[in-house]
């Protein structure tokens, strides 16, 4: 039993911050006292429940220079993210029962939090056959999607959305259509012009995410659109929630924190997909997430080596590290008065786990103990080699940031 | 004065700076005329241009101008070398930092990737066109043009007609031709007009007629048929009708309008053939001309500082 006291609780479902303490018993929440005499004095600093991050990209298979399950499952304890769930996008990609066994296996032995994986929604990530969607579920994937890749054919989606429907499985798609957005890798405006880079309009995520969206009207499909990222795709979105189709939107910390200027001149730590939007897209999409809109926020971690980066812009390989950045690069946003804790972290713990089926992302009695204890104001200078992630493209190198995870809890043991 | 270390682009350029490049290139123009055009101002110095792009007659240029400084010039064609064989850009840049040149002329079909190359050697880098994004020896050389045919640099109505888009000509000519405090007016079809340009401080049109309407000079660009992915146009016939400078649409220019065009040409596509020819308004070859001496002050004045850092560097 473990008792932790004096400290403010940050609660997602009731959108409170209270000055309590936590008791955890047997990898659970037993008890939110209203005080303690006993146990951890956490001083006032804040708990909450522990991240889940939703489209991590880890190096295994195929990529282990980049990362690996132990050091992507350090940088998580660290960033206070207890649960990871895993993209599909290795190579090979994960798009059978063996080699998601192999990779539920190393993971189960390398890293500290937990790890979730989804599997590829089509064969090699290829959009042309339908993976086994049935036996990938059996073997434990949490949801299939083909990462960066949508699938272009519509008649091969709405098979893969009718197939999926049938046995519930929660399908998540990249919303950028693939043929305007093909060879782009910067959002087209005078930024774009200035540099002179192949671009392209945030009218290629409207224009998927509607498509995908009368897929879904018509198939009953439960859909997850990975990155809203513009305000021209916003009220699509809005409009299939209000006629009631199974749908969620996330974004990840990128877009929320930068803007297209940042790349300035061809800084290739900031290539990411989709790439960075214009400020007003930048605003709407906080908007969207405060008002609920957007349900889920990811840090889209994506591991690159030095290598990869350093070429000219438009060859060098695309993501950002963000397990470990993804906090503080949100309490920008949360500083800034743009929402509140409470809000905060039902975008990126309680609705996670709500689109999973989970019982995490709570701060009630009965939900397992995945818990974080942070300061929100603690003032640093991000390093990037500091970051335990084998691969150190961060965005945010260089920058003032506030919030330090203090403690990390999964199931009631510490690992950070 | 120009102190800058490397010549990548115009946007970083003082009006004051550009101003410098252009007597320095007044002067080499006309030392260019003599029978015996060999100076020592380069002697001793390495000049290496490097080309990951095809090029004949900015390569020849700066090649001319590097030999008649007296500086010792190599010519690297990229294409065919150690690229093919997977060595990175800044691989090459290393390995050729290692032979010690001074001058580095780079041109490379992705924006930005001269900079890049800039930032890992210690030599002076030049760039002779970068993706889409800068061409300053281009807009030097334009500049050099105007200034001589109209006598000013400044308050003058500038078309700049075609393939925006894909011009990295266009970039660089909008850059300085603002900083010189001129009007600048694009003239295209949509298609070929990059999203947000209006926001450069110039006038867009797609009008010819309209455009050109008393402008002192009108800048044809190239129809970069080889940088498009996709129809921008239906035809290059329909595209000569509407865009194609000829004798009828220049009539609304000033009568004094001079045309340029920064080659090579498609004859009948986006300029009428005679009208290139006419020496009363074409200064199309007078940019080439201009070309070497604009190159030969911009290596002089990259030399300089390369010596004066090098001077401090040893003197600390």
């Amino acid at each position: 039993m473990l008792t932790l006291t004096n400290a403010c609780i940050i609660d997602p479902e009731a959108g409170t911050e209270t000055l309590g303490a936590v008791r955890i018993e047997d990898g659970l929440i037993s008890e939110i006292l209203p005080a303690s005499t006993e146990g951890i004095d956490c001083k006032g600093k804040y708990i909450a429940p522990g991240i889940i991050d939703i489209g991590v990209k880890i190096g295994e298979p195929g990529e282990r220079h980049k990362e690996s399950f132990r050091t992507a499952g350090l940088a998580a304890a660290a960033g206070g993210v207890t649960t990871m769930v895993t993209r599909p996008d290795t190579t090979p990609a994960i798009d059978t029962p063996e080699i998601l066994d192999f990779f539920r296996r190393r993971a189960a032995d390398a890293s500290p939090v937990n790890v979730l994986p989804m599997a590829a929604l089509t064969k090699g990530r290829e959009g042309t056959e339908m993976a086994e969607i049935g036996f990938l579920q059996d073997a434990g994937a949490v949801a299939f999607t083909d990462a960066d890749r949508p699938v272009t054919n519509p008649k091969i989606l709405q098979r893969i959305l009718t197939y999926a429907s049938a046995s519930n499985a929660l399908v998540i798609a990249h919303v950028q259509e693939p043929v305007l957005s093909n060879g782009a890798c910067v959002t087209s405006g005078p930024f774009a012009t200035k540099q002179g880079l192949p671009a392209v309009s945030p009218i290629a995520e409207r224009i998927q995410l509607e498509r995908d969206m009368a897929l879904v009207e018509m198939t009953g499909a439960k859909y997850h659109a990975d990155q809203i990222t513009c305000a021209a795709a916003l009220p699509v979105l809005e409009r299939a929630k209000a006629i009631g189709l199974n749908v969620t939107a996330g974004v990840s910390i990128h877009h929320l924190t930068l803007n297209e200027f940042d790349v300035e001149d061809y800084r290739t730590f900031f290539k990411v997909k989709p790439p960075l939007r214009s400020e007003d897209d930048r605003l709407a999409v906080v908007q969207a997430v405060a008002d609920g809109l957007i349900d889920i926020i990811s840090s889209m971690h994506t591991p690159q080596d030095e290598e990869s980066k350093r070429l000219p812009y438009e060859e060098a390989a695309s993501g950002a590290v963000g397990l470990q950045t993804m906090l503080p690069a949100l309490m920008q946003l949360v500083h800034g008065g743009h929402m509140d804790l409470p809000t905060l972290f039902r975008a990126i713990s309680l609705n996670p786990a709500k689109l999973l089926g989970l019982k995490n992302g709570r701060m009630s009695a009965g939900a397992p103990a995945d818990l974080i204890l942070f300061d929100p104001d603690a003032p640093f200078v991000m390093d990037r080699f500091k970051l335990l992630s084998k691969s150190k493209n961060t965005p945010f190198d260089g920058r003032r940031m506030q919030g330090k995870v203090l403690k990390t809890f999964v199931a009631g043991n510490q690992v950070f | 004065m120009f102190t800058q270390r490397h010549l990548l682009g115009i946007e970083s350029l003082s009006p004051q700076d550009i101003t410098e490049i252009l007597d320095l290139a007044d002067h080499y123009a006309k030392h260019n005329l003599k029978q015996n055009k060999h100076l020592d101002v380069l002697s001793g110095l390495t000049q290496i241009n490097m080309f990951f792009e095809n090029s004949t007659r900015t390569q020849a240029s700066f090649e001319i101008a590097g030999k008649r400084l007296g500086a010792d010039v190599m010519n690297m064609s990229m294409q065919a070398s150690s690229i093919k064989k997977g060595e990175t850009l800044i691989d090459t840049a290393l390995t050729l930092n290692a032979m010690h040149p001074d001058l580095l002329v780079v041109r490379h079909p992705h924006s930005g990737a001269v900079k890049l190359l800039a930032e890992k050697v210690n030599c002076a880098v030049l760039n002779a066109g970068d993706g889409r994004h800068e061409h300053p020896t281009q807009a030097l050389l334009d500049a050099l043009t105007i200034r001589r045919s109209k006598g000013r640099l400044h308050r003058l109505t500038i078309a700049i007609c075609g393939d925006i888009a894909h011009s990295r000509v266009a970039r660089s000519n909008i850059f300085l031709l603002g900083k010189m405090e001129n009007r600048i007016r694009l003239i295209g079809p949509k298609t070929l007009m990059p999203s947000g340009v209006d926001k450069l401080g110039v006038e867009v049109t797609d009008n010819m007629a309209e455009g050109l309407k008393d402008v002192d000079v009108v800048m044809m660009l190239r129809l970069q048929r080889e940088r498009m992915d996709g129809g921008f146009i239906p035809s290059e016939r329909e595209y000569y009708h509407r865009w194609g400078l000829d004798p009828t649409k220049l009539a609304n220019a000033k009568p004094d309008a001079i045309v340029m065009h920064p080659g090579p040409m498609n004859r009948g596509v986006e300029i009428d053939g005679t009208l290139a020819d006419d020496i009363n308004r074409s200064v199309i070859q007078e940019q080439v001309e201009m070309g070497v001496a604009v190159r030969m002050a911009v290596m002089e004045l990259l030399a300089r500082n390369l010596r004066k850092s090098k001077e401090e560097a040893t003197t600390c």
